[in-house]
């Protein structure tokens, strides 16, 4: 009853017979911000517990993750470099068999996994960067970006070597299972290597809810508000309409099973993803002029951190924070999508993994902050994904209605592919079967409409805390089984030099 | 002297008539008929993480489906007395064709074409005009 008067308050307001509804209409939104928030706000401050290091604030969970891209990147002696050329033959199919025809090929492996983390990350995490970290995050962006390549490498292929075979060729794989059978077999700690499994599982779920999904929601709702007229839209204080559609259209999908709706939205991703980046790629060549300016822009303020709250330091927290949010290395999220994809190799996976921080975070979020930089966007106080719009609208006039299609179909894929990591690690606790499924995929969907109803600063908060507490657990059973990860990859090379895996083409 | 007569065959009435025509000359020649089944498969298609998570199973169930189709055909043949062999493959066709071609010495490639109209003529990317400018060995169209 309550919702109908507020539909029809809307109405009044659409219809001009009213001036005043807009704060009213805002009214349930609020209410369901103003539950959230204490929930989320305690979890928040656990997750970036930060300690004072020169007089900014440093969130000890970003250089967890930044660390340990460094100490992969260390014991694995610059992999993301030397093994760059093999990775992309192994795309490009210079080491597939015949026989290998018909199965998921790695060109395969890497779009969908590219589907599934390029997407409101690149678009929305950059412009939050570098409109509170400045020019410089980016440049700190980038580093994190060729950091995790490493960690990317390394979580895959233990997901590949640790996956689960169901009887029927299904696979389930991912960190709670290295990091319950890895510690097990390898170290012989069975019961912390369970126990962390658990942990991950856990923060996994909230992470699927999180980042993997209220923010897609948020982001999607922002903008379609922005090109439906702004302040004037039909959308203004209607998050929780927009979150229901948004929900049914998941929720007919996972929970439905109309597995058409997923698929043709997950085909459109590839397009909307080259058109984002024609498009960038565009207003940088109309700039071309300004490019060096934009490169000296970034060194300038990596290294001196001018106006930016917190100086170099705050360039850098801003610029790896985003960096982890848009790639996902070291969380555990891409070693639950590549141990799904077939292959004989383990350690060619993480080769394959290892270009996927590099096209997300180093080759995108770069274009993305450019096209900001240039644009002098980044002068107006608009954030997030308005920012990312207005930049790309002072070249192209037209782009916010084709950013706002993509923008909502990003949001879908990203919400599918975590729905499916959620999934895995729900079942993973309490087991595989229907019921269970869809309680979890319900919950999922009611996700979708709290993320659209809420204001961004509390959702951005709440998905980064999440989708960050996995990677504790996760980066543990990574250092704990560096070893393993060793050993195949020198077994890998052995083949390779001994001619055992050649190219064949 | 051509030893084996390589068929592409999808089960369409084309490729029935390209056989009966490759039995016919294998028989005269007492030549082998090697019967080959292309699945259409690209490495660089996109595909959805859904369809990349039962892509194994699939694959199985399509070989096998696909043997089971064409080993009636094949297995009728043999009973007759022609010395037939038999293959199912992922891939391109003209490049699946070409490769078992410059693998068999002395062979040729026999495959059906289906159109007669003029609009048919206008599509160039046929499997048939494609063997004729890639193919290794000679090409024989069976209208």
């Amino acid at each position: 009853m309550y919702s109908f008067f507020k539909r029809f308050l809307g109405a009044m307001a659409l219809l001009g017979l009213s001036t005043q509804s807009y704060a009213e209409s805002g009214g349930l939104d609020e209410a369901i911000s103003r539950i959230f928030e204490p929930i989320a706000n305690p979890i928040v401050n656990v997750i970036f517990y930060s300690v004072p290091i020169g007089g900014v604030q440093f969130p000890l969970i970003v250089g967890w993750l930044v660390i340990c891209g460094l100490v992969a990147t260390i014991f694995f002696r610059f992999i993301q470099f030397r093994g760059f050329k093999h990775a992309i033959d192994l795309v490009r199919g210079r080491y597939s068999k015949p026989g290998d025809a018909g199965e998921v090929s790695h060109f395969q492996a890497l779009t969908t996994a590219l589907s599934g983390t390029v997407g409101l990350g690149n678009i929305a995490g950059v412009a939050v960067a570098v409109s509170i970290g400045g020019a410089g995050a980016t440049f700190w962006m980038i580093l994190a970006g060729l950091l995790g390549m490493a960690s990317k490498f390394t979580e895959c292929i233990l997901g590949q070597k640790y996956r689960n075979e169901l009887p029927g060729g299904k696979v389930s794989g991912g960190p709670m299972y290295y990091l319950e059978r890895g510690l097990r077999e390898e170290r012989n700690m069975g019961g912390l290597g369970k126990v962390f499994a658990v942990i991950f599982a856990i923060c996994c779920i909230g992470g699927a809810l999180g980042g993997g999904n209220m923010f897609q929601a948020n982001q999607a709702y922002s903008q379609i508000v922005n090109v439906t007229g702004g302040d004037e839209s039909f959308w203004v204080g209607k998050g929780w309409l927009f979150g229901l559609l948004m929900a049914i259209v998941v929720g007919s999908v996972i929970i439905g099973g109309i597995k058409s709706i997923g698929r043709v939205t997950e085909k459109l991703i590839p397009t909307m993803a080259g058109l984002y980046f024609i498009a960038g790629m565009i207003i940088i060549v109309v700039n071309i002029d300004m490019v060096g300016w934009a490169f000296g822009e970034i060194f300038r303020g990596a290294f001196t951190g001018e106006g930016v709250v917190g100086g170099v330091l705050g360039a850098l927290i801003q610029g790896f924070r985003r960096a982890a949010f848009s790639n996902e290395a070291g969380i555990g999220s891409a070693a639950i999508a590549h141990s799904a994809a077939r292959t004989s190799e383990p350690v060619s996976e993480g080769f394959v993994a290892l270009l996927e921080p590099f096209i997300d975070t180093v080759v995108i979020c770069t274009m993305t902050a450019l096209v900001i930089i240039i644009s002098g966007a980044l002068l107006t106080d608009l954030t997030g994904v308005e920012l990312t719009s207005a930049a790309y609208a002072t070249v192209l006039p037209w782009f916010p209605i084709v950013l706002a299609v993509a923008v909502v179909l990003f949001a879908l894929s990203t919400m599918f592919a975590w729905s499916y990591y959620g999934l895995k690690s729900w079942t993973y606790l309490v087991g595989e079967g229907k019921a269970k499924e869809n309680a979890y995929n319900f919950v999922f969907c009611l996700f979708i409409i709290i993320g659209a109803s809420m204001s961004l600063g509390p959702v951005i908060d709440f998905s980064d805390s999440m989708l960050f507490a996995m990677a504790i657990p996760n980066i543990i059973g990574i250092y704990l089984l560096l070893p393993v990860v060793k050993r195949e990859l020198n077994k890998y090379w052995a083949k390779i030099e001994s001619g055992e895996i050649q190219k064949v083409k | 002297m051509v030893k084996t007569f390589i068929v592409g065959f999808d089960g369409t009435d084309a490729c029935q008539r390209a056989l009966d025509f490759a039995v016919s000359c294998a028989k005269h020649q007492s030549a082998a008929v090697h019967l080959v089944h292309v699945l259409e498969w690209s490495p660089y298609k996109f595909m959805s993480s859904e369809e990349m998570r039962e892509r194994h199973e699939r694959k199985k169930h399509e070989v096998a489906s696909a043997e089971k189709f064409i080993e009636p055909i094949v297995e009728k043949l043999r009973n007759a007395g022609v010395d037939i062999t038999s293959e199912v493959q992922y891939g391109n066709t003209t490049e699946i064709l070409c490769g078992i071609a410059k693998e068999k010495l002395d062979s040729q490639i026999f495959v059906g074409r289906k159109g007669s109209s003029k609009l048919s003529k206008l599509l160039v990317g046929s499997v048939g005009m494609s063997l004729i400018q890639s193919s290794p060995v000679p090409v024989t169209l069976v209208p």
